[in-house]
């Protein structure tokens, strides 16, 4: 944005995080080197740079974990629920002491901005851990019987748009419950679950416990087929989920799949513009876009698709894009040369078929891994673009004229995760939220989280809940 | 927007042709969601504003301040002084810009004048009955016509929120017309809404519109007399405000936050929103002003850090 009023570069400083050249897979309290001794890279997409030299898990490194995981939850889990949380609770504490290096860390391997790390990433990982310590010795009130049982070993295979709070949403529940963890990060962010291996020994947490495995997704194939594992929790593609389910399938396995998602986001003619404009703005531009219940589909109400469409491009306008560590940057970097790979084709594909793009004037920085916010106008659900997940900063636009036939557009979709409704009329919302198949309905808002609040999909979204009172059946034998 | 301007121009001439035409298009006017707003703002506060950056801002912000006093105590001596720091707010260094102008009530603008005198500073003067607003129209009348003749060239009046409330817009329209009549080609006319007293964003919408539609030069927040004044979200929303109405009818109006704004970071924040909201075009004392008294003391303060590398202190800075 050429301005008169130009903001000089904020940047965070990164002398507050020490990242090691190379780090091990965390088995049993201990890091340790893989088996068979491999290790891969792991860049910052912003700058191309590498971070650090990591362990890769194979399926020996899988088998050891779990036994330790297996050996460890004895004791684990026969400790009264109010010490399990005494452990979460310090976890939570530190994860806050540490929250500014742990946002650094983020942004840096994760390529989202550090105002995102800082403001939302890190109070919500804090928050997981307090809420489920809050649960682990009140789980005879759940609503599940007087004392339900943990499971055994969990097996969590995370992603990599949220690495550190989609492992506080996997671990927090299964420890307060009583599990024990394994969990294979993404191998594009595998640096902020080995600092929260450290974070695991900062707290004194019983060795085998929580066992970290960097590592590819063979790796989490392995831990998924596992015999000795007794619950799958995945975060990903929905390809990646039917592979699991397929695997699990017929084994006494608990799973729960949250998958991929096109959240519509639903603006009616009598929504408050201006707010609605952010709700859009942070619906899909949240983490690139990089979020699984982004808004990436919307709905208008023709009679003020112009209105709104001017108000948004002048509102993208504003955003500013780059360096990630600049705590003014609103949109970061693409996680990684792939995803940015698999954006260009995807939009690219719906130029050809007949959509409008546009992007607001923005330049892109010249190393490092990065996408322009844009915008599709005149999409109808024919398109692919209406269709399939882009899973970056690339938004739909398409058009309905009454509320059923909102409802039924939102409804049209092989996905079923989120949605929004934007309106001032208090009794539409209740009506259009009652019909919508969306696991999670926002109104006049989108993209709030919280742990009390539980989140998961239907359809080719997944099953199962994360979160709240809902997330602690998932790991409890009930 | 922009695209159909001459023609929303004309449309919104009928607006006020009736009591209902008015209220019907106050009232069709896009909702506010609060929680909405404010988290806009509270975000925009975000914004890390340090080095060049914050220097051009500081220096922006002292152009922007309509220095005010406004107590039934003001005398002659204070006002004096008044202008004579509006002139020079700093007197260690000549580099420093003027404010942008000195508010005061009617009965000080000819002393105000005459203080600066020779200067590009404005004198502003809260005519129409100031704070309450609570006088017959031909008092209000009298009050602008004194304080114009005495010189004033920018008025600041209120409207009467009471009529506001109990849903009679074409009064306030009416005397926002009569005020700005009586204002004559010479000075500019700033609204005053007390957007404390309207209490929901929704009012503060329709004011803003009200108040643009009657011919303001300038929407401003509040008058500094009520508990609450000027905040992030009512003057985002009130830029929102003004940008909308430069899209459809092509008339560009100023906005002024007035009360409580005290400490630089504060102004910077404000600056933000300005900036982001209703863009570069208003980022000049022709189209914001800050209504502030105690705000121009820490930009200065801040001014000498940023120049020396020190922060001097309240004494290094003049009382008036």
């Amino acid at each position: 944005m050429a301005s008169v009023f130009a903001y000089a570069p904020a940047p965070e400083s990164r002398s507050i995080v020490d990242i090691a050249p190379s780090y091990g897979l965390f088995i049993d309290g201990e890091f340790t080197d893989a088996a068979d001794g491999k290790v891969f890279k792991t860049v910052s997409p912003s700058s191309e740079e590498v971070l650090s030299e990591i362990a890769q898990a194979g399926e020996a490194d899988v088998d050891r974990a779990v036994k330790a995981a297996r050996k460890a939850f004895e004791k684990w889990s026969a400790l009264p629920g109010s010490e399990r949380a005494k452990y979460l609770f310090r976890i939570a504490r530190i994860v806050q002491e540490r929250s500014r290096e742990l946002a650094v860390l983020e942004t840096l391997d994760n390529g989202k901005p550090i105002k995102e790390t800082r403001d939302a990433d890190l109070p919500l990982v804090a928050a997981h851990f307090f809420y489920y310590a809050g649960w682990a010795d009140k789980l005879d009130h759940a609503g599940y019987g007087p004392n339900p049982a943990p499971l055994g070993v969990a097996g969590q295979v995370i992603p990599w748009n949220f690495p550190l709070l989609m492992l506080a949403w996997k671990i927090a529940p299964a420890l307060a419950t009583g599990n024990t963890v394994v969990l294979k990060p993404a191998e594009t962010t595998p640096l902020s679950a080995l600092f929260f291996a450290d974070i695991c020994r900062q707290a004194g947490l019983p060795k085998g416990v929580v066992n970290i495995l960097p590592g590819y997704g063979d790796a989490g194939a392995a831990l998924v087929a596992h015999p000795d594992v007794n619950k799958v929790a995945f975060t990903g593609s929905t390809a990646v989920g039917k592979e699991i389910a397929r695997t699990v399938a017929g084994t006494r396995k608990k799973v729960t799949l949250e998958l991929g998602g096109k959240g519509a986001n639903i603006v009616f003619d009598d929504a408050p513009i201006d707010q609605a404009v952010e709700g859009i703005v942070n619906g899909i531009f949240f983490n690139q876009g990089q979020v699984c219940c982004a808004g990436s589909r919307l709905l208008v109400q023709e009679s003020i698709h112009d209105e709104l469409l001017d108000s948004l491009k002048r509102r993208l306008s504003t955003l500013r894009l780059g360096d990630p560590l600049d705590k003014n940057t609103d949109i970061g970097a693409i996680n990684s040369e792939e995803q940015l790979s698999r954006i260009t084709s995807l939009v690219e594909r719906g130029e050809a078929e007949g959509a409008e793009r546009w992007s607001p004037a923005c330049d892109l920085p010249e190393s490092g891994y990065w996408f322009a916010p844009t915008l599709f106008t005149n999409v109808t659900q024919a398109h692919t673009v209406a269709r399939d997940e882009i899973f970056g900063p690339v938004l739909s636009v398409l058009t309905f004229r009454t509320p059923d036939e909102a409802v039924a557009k939102a409804n049209n979709t092989p996905y079923g995760l989120s949605a929004g409704i934007w309106t001032e009329k208090g009794s539409r919302i209740l009506a259009v939220a009652n019909k919508l198949r969306a696991g999670v309905v926002w109104s006049n808002t989108f993209n709030k989280f919280d742990p009390t609040s539980p989140f998961g999909g239907y359809k080719e979204s997944g099953f199962g809940r994360e979160g709240g009172r809902h997330g602690l059946e998932a790991y409890l034998d009930v | 927007m922009p695209t159909n301007a001459p023609a929303a121009a004309h449309a919104l001439k009928d607006v006020a042709a009736s009591d209902s035409t008015l209220r019907r298009f106050l009232h069709g006017l896009p909702g506010v969601d609060a929680v909405g707003l404010e988290a806009r703002a509270a975000s925009l506060g975000t914004r890390s504003i340090k080095t060049t950056a914050k220097a051009y801002a500081i220096d922006l912000a002292i152009s922007m301040v309509d220095l005010t006093t406004l107590e039934g105590a003001d005398t002659p001596g204070k006002v004096r002084a008044l202008g004579a720091k509006a002139v020079r707010p700093d007197p260690t260094d000549r580099t420093t810009p003027s404010t942008a102008a000195v508010c005061v009530y009617p009965d000080m603008v000819a002393t105000a004048k005459e203080a600066v005198a020779g200067s590009a500073v404005k004198v502003a003067s809260v005519a129409t009955a100031f704070p309450a607003g609570r006088a017959a129209l031909s008092v209000k009348l009298a009050d602008v016509r004194d304080a114009v003749a005495a010189g004033a060239d920018e008025i600041d009046m209120v409207i009467d929120r009471g009529a506001f409330l109990a849903g009679n817009y074409m009064k306030v329209y009416d005397e926002i017309t009569a005020v700005k009549e009586a204002c004559g080609t010479t000075a500019r006319l700033k609204v005053i809404f007390e957007t404390g007293e309207l209490s929901t964003y929704d009012n503060i919408r329709r004011a803003s519109w009200l108040g643009m539609l009657a011919g303001a030069d300038f929407i401003k927040t509040s008058t500094g007399k009520v508990a609450v004044n000027a905040t992030p979200a009512n003057t985002l929303l009130m830029l929102e405000a003004v940008r909308d109405f430069r899209a459809q009818t092509g008339i560009q109006v100023g906005v002024k936050p007035a009360g409580g704004i005290r400490t630089s970071k504060d102004a910077i924040k404000f600056l933000v929103l300005v900036n982001e909201t209703a863009g570069e075009d208003w980022l000049d004392n022709h189209w914001f002003r800050f209504g502030a008294s105690s705000l121009l003391n820490d930009l200065l303060m801040q001014r000498q850090k940023l120049a020396t590398g020190r922060y001097s202190g309240p004494d290094y800075v003049t009382v008036d």
